[in-house]
């Protein structure tokens, strides 16, 4: 594998998740428990949108084959998506959303600021803007943390539900493989063995504040590496690109 | 100080140019008008994401997308911060809601209709978008002061909103013959209900003088309505789209565009609640409410947890 390669790979890790997770969040438009909290999620989705963008633009230039950020994201297939499995996992109530994205934010949070150091400066300088992005979303997702763990019964048992059902696809976060070793070489990448230890201490810290107990599961899903999806994101997908694909080579 | 002394103050007050401001007197029926249509415009924005919000997962670039989403946010913002200000007149945003979710306040009638294509967000852009700049500059200049000054802001964003449907549109009429298509199409449906929501004809609306001297309403419906459509139609012609009426002429001795008859009865079934979207708006709305109910009682119960730990320590 090429260093070139490599990054290309990495980019789309980084820029498909922000892109499903974006439109996750965006699922919910109109529809969100309060007002306040409907321009918050379009907001966060608005920010995933952009992060997407700017990194699918990196990647279609790292690449070298005239594609764009929307050929990425609009005509590539379910197994050439590299998204954390996390982050397409469906919205369900919204203790689901919050606990999904509470576990993502964490990840994002720790692993962003590692990026701002990144010897690549395109990938410096996004993960730069990001961050502050990311540091107001933990912030707002870790409230909700608070509120509903320690809000009423239904709430507790809702959010404690929803972290226990989601806990099977935080391995995939941290899964490494040749991609990962090379950019760590070069020092582009972090070494995510770091970033798992921050992510446990910080989730851990929040959920006992929030007076729910960590998941026992020990189940373990991981292949968002090779393109190994759940079953939910084909459905987006299909969604998502279907103007594209539906009039190849038209402009919108 | 009696009433019909105060009501003198307040009406010199608004012919001078000055406003209202909420901890002023004013006269039941000034607070009644404007708690209706100020809750009704709030009610509109957050009725208005539910047709847009529909083609967020399906916009056709990351660059609509992402100002699909930023105008649908701006929506967002605009419902509260009218519900706000409507709150100044002594309502609660809960019970405006209330009246939403029992039908006992209106929204606007546009929304009633279903977004079908990716040029139905053009079309509402330009076209909805369009017409309700037109009102609202107009509201922009009336007597109360945090409506008027909502409007300003309001105005400023859905200029904005505007010109992204215009470009929609340009885009698909310059684009490949379906893509025209699919523009004229939207063109077709959304010009008809555009140009009704700006209300009934004078005729069937009199304008009351004493809302007009209240500077609670401001213009005619018809006034707005042919200011829309004089700009409007040759918005269309540029891209080379037609404006489906068949008796629409420019009148030289007047300066303005000529329609033809309006299909009031349509108008008045979507306001009674029989239009194509009706029942699944409010069913989404109230969903929604009703959803979020455990989520706003656990905001509340941690606030009341956190409050009683102050007042302890």
């Amino acid at each position: 594998m090429t260093l070139q390669q490599a990054k290309f790979e990495y980019l789309l890790r980084l820029g498909d998740s922000s892109l499903i997770i974006g439109h996750r969040l965006s699922e919910w438009c109109g529809h969100g428990p309060i007002l306040e909290e409907d321009i918050a999620l379009i907001n966060i989705a608005l920010d995933f949108v952009g992060n997407a963008t700017s990194i699918l633009a990196y990647a279609a230039q790292v690449e070298g084959k005239e594609r764009t950020e929307d050929d990425l994201a609009y005509m590539r297939n379910e197994r050439d998506y590299r998204n954390l499995l996390l982050t397409e996992q469906p919205n369900g109530d919204y203790a689901t959303t919050i606990a999904r994205q509470f576990l993502y934010d964490v990840y994002t949070f720790f692993l962003y600021e590692e990026l701002k150091k990144s010897k690549d400066d395109t990938i410096a300088a996004i993960a730069t803007k990001s961050h502050k992005e990311i540091t107001y979303h933990l912030r707002h997702t870790t409230e909700w943390m608070y509120r509903l763990g320690d809000g009423t019964e239904e709430s507790h048992q809702r959010l404690q539900n929803a972290l226990n059902d989601l806990w099977m696809f935080t391995g995939d976060l941290f899964d490494m493989d040749e991609v990962d070793a090379l950019l760590i070489k070069e020092g582009i990448a972090p070494d995510l063995e770091k970033i798992k230890e921050a992510w446990e201490k910080h989730v851990k810290e929040v959920i006992i504040e929030a007076t729910l107990q960590m998941p026992a599961t020990t189940i373990k899903q991981t292949g968002s590496r090779e393109g190994r999806h759940t079953e939910h994101l084909g459905y987006l997908i299909a969604e998502m690109q279907y103007i594209p694909r539906s009039y190849p080579n038209t402009k919108w | 100080m009696e009433d019909s002394k105060k009501l003198e103050q307040f009406e010199a007050k608004i012919a001078s140019g000055q406003k209202i401001e909420p901890k002023d007197w004013m006269p039941e029926a000034y607070r009644k008008q404007l708690i209706r249509m100020m809750s009704q415009h709030a009610h509109s924005e957050i009725v208005g994401m539910l047709p847009e919000g529909n083609w967020i997962t399906r916009a056709p670039s990351l660059r609509r997308k992402a100002i699909l989403l930023a105008k649908v946010q701006d929506e967002a913002g605009h419902g509260l911060y009218l519900y706000s200000a409507t709150e100044t007149l002594g309502v609660d945003r809960k019970d405006l809601l209330e009246q939403l979710h029992t039908g006992k306040a209106k929204y606007s009638s546009i929304f009633n209709y279903p977004t079908l294509t990716w040029a139905d967000i053009g079309a509402i852009g330009w076209l909805v978008d369009g017409a309700a700049i037109m009102n609202q500059t107009a509201l922009a200049r009336g007597s109360y002061g945090p409506y008027a000054r909502a409007m300003v802001r309001i105005c400023k964003e859905e200029s904005f909103h505007n010109r992204q449907g215009y470009e929609i549109m340009m885009q698909l009429a310059q684009g490949t013959p379906e893509q025209k298509e699919m523009a004229q199409d939207a063109l077709n449906r959304w010009w008809w209900p555009a140009i009704m929501m700006l209300g009934p004809g004078d005729d069937q609306s009199p304008n009351s003088e004493q809302l007009m001297r209240w500077k609670v309403k401001m213009e005619s419906n018809d006034a707005i309505r042919q200011r829309f459509i004089d700009r409007t139609v040759p918005q269309a012609e540029f891209i080379g789209l037609k404006i489906p009426d068949k008796d629409l002429k420019f009148n030289e001795a007047t300066g303005h565009y000529e329609h033809g008859p309006i299909n009031w009865d349509e108008f008045f079934e979507v306001i009674k609640g029989n239009g194509p979207c009706n029942a699944k708006r409010l069913k989404d709305r109230i969903e929604a409410d009703k959803k979020g109910r455990w989520v706003r009682e656990a905001a509340l119960a941690y606030a009341a947890k956190r409050e009683k730990e102050k007042v302890v320590a």
